[in-house]
């Protein structure tokens, strides 16, 4: 089975940094790219994704808007959060979309539990 | 005019805005354990302006009278940071972290202890992330609580002298439910920023690696 990624960040060392971890955990994933929320509703327009990687610091519309509008689009996608703010509303927010929390800096580690849950429901699923 | 030595690339800008950011939110986070409400925070802007132009940014927004926390950091680049906030704000805050159990006396009385100690938590957090991830020990002084306007924190005089080119970066931040705002902000003067370019190439290697350049 082929999964691609969406990875959503304004920093570009941000992507780059999560699409190395990805691949170390799945060299097979492809993944596709996105700078905000915008550019990821236009990318989503003309392909699908499997699992989405969000962070939560961008300008205009924050990770966790974002994630809330892909939910609704996308009732059973697993979606992460990106960040290193892990104040207790952030997380409830990110709770109540069904969005899983993955600590900023990335690393393979830190996105393992994520990554693995998400090929479980992926293959359950299809 | 800024000199091409310290002009930072895309990903310089990219890695120093993402070490920011992390520093910061995990700052909010602890500001988030002493005030009890959720501190929102923007995407961190980064900008090589003079001092002066540093000083009018935040002059700009703020008419009023402003306190700030003031720490200075040394090791292998120096500068300043300072958590800053509109004087009206300060007694609120101070409230917020002791949490509304002291008498107006009492506040009064431990304002600047108060504040002096959330500035050092905020402070410190974003700078030892920084240093973490830079992989560079930095040691700071003890916060310091100063009061005036954009000028006096950036300690613009009226001689020029002091005009030079900084690295000028800051945050907003508030406590909706406090009615709180500030801005974390900080300086670095440009042999800093020389410095910080490097330590920012060396992270960038580290992370994504030479070979994907």
């Amino acid at each position: 089975m082929s999964v691609k990624v969406l990875i959503v960040d304004d920093s570009k060392l941000a992507r780059i940094v999560a699409a190395k971890a990805l691949a170390e955990l799945q060299p097979g994933w492809s993944k596709v790219e996105a700078g905000s929320a915008t550019q990821a509703h236009d990318l989503l327009a003309g392909e699908s994704v499997d699992i989405a990687l969000i962070d939560f610091n961008m300008p205009e519309k924050d990770g966790l808007e974002l994630a809330g509008e892909l939910r609704a689009q996308f009732p059973v996608m697993p979606i992460a959060i990106i960040t290193a703010n892990i104040q207790d509303e952030v997380i409830a927010r990110a709770r109540g979309i069904g969005a899983t929390f993955v600590p900023k800096p990335v690393t393979a580690e830190g996105l393992q539990g994520f990554i693995s849950g998400a090929a479980l429901r992926l293959r359950s699923g299809s | 005019m800024i000199p091409e030595l310290i002009a930072l690339g895309e990903l310089e800008r990219d890695a120093l805005t993402e070490i920011v950011n992390i520093g910061v939110s995990r700052a909010a986070s602890s500001l988030r354990k002493m005030v009890g409400h959720e501190v929102h925070l923007s995407v961190p802007s980064i900008e090589v302006v003079s001092q002066r132009r540093a000083a009018r940014l935040i002059g700009e927004r703020e008419l009023d009278g402003l306190v700030a926390i003031r720490q200075d950091f040394s090791g292998a680049f120096s500068g300043r940071a300072l958590l800053i906030f509109p004087e009206a704000n300060s007694l609120e805050l101070v409230r917020a972290v002791t949490g509304d159990t002291l008498t107006a006396a009492e506040v009064l009385d431990m304002e600047h202890e108060a504040l002096a100690e959330t500035g050092n938590v905020i402070l410190n957090s974003c700078l030892a992330t920084m240093a973490n991830m830079l992989k560079r020990s930095l040691t700071m002084t003890i916060p310091e609580v100063l009061r005036g306007n954009g000028a006096t924190l950036f300690e613009i005089d009226d001689t020029g002298k002091s005009d030079g080119l900084v690295l000028f970066l800051y945050i907003d931040f508030a406590i909706r439910q406090r009615d709180i705002r500030g801005y974390i902000a900080m300086l670095m003067d440009l042999p800093a920023l020389a410095i910080l370019r490097e330590l920012l190439e060396e992270f960038i290697a580290r992370v994504i690696g030479d070979d994907e350049r």
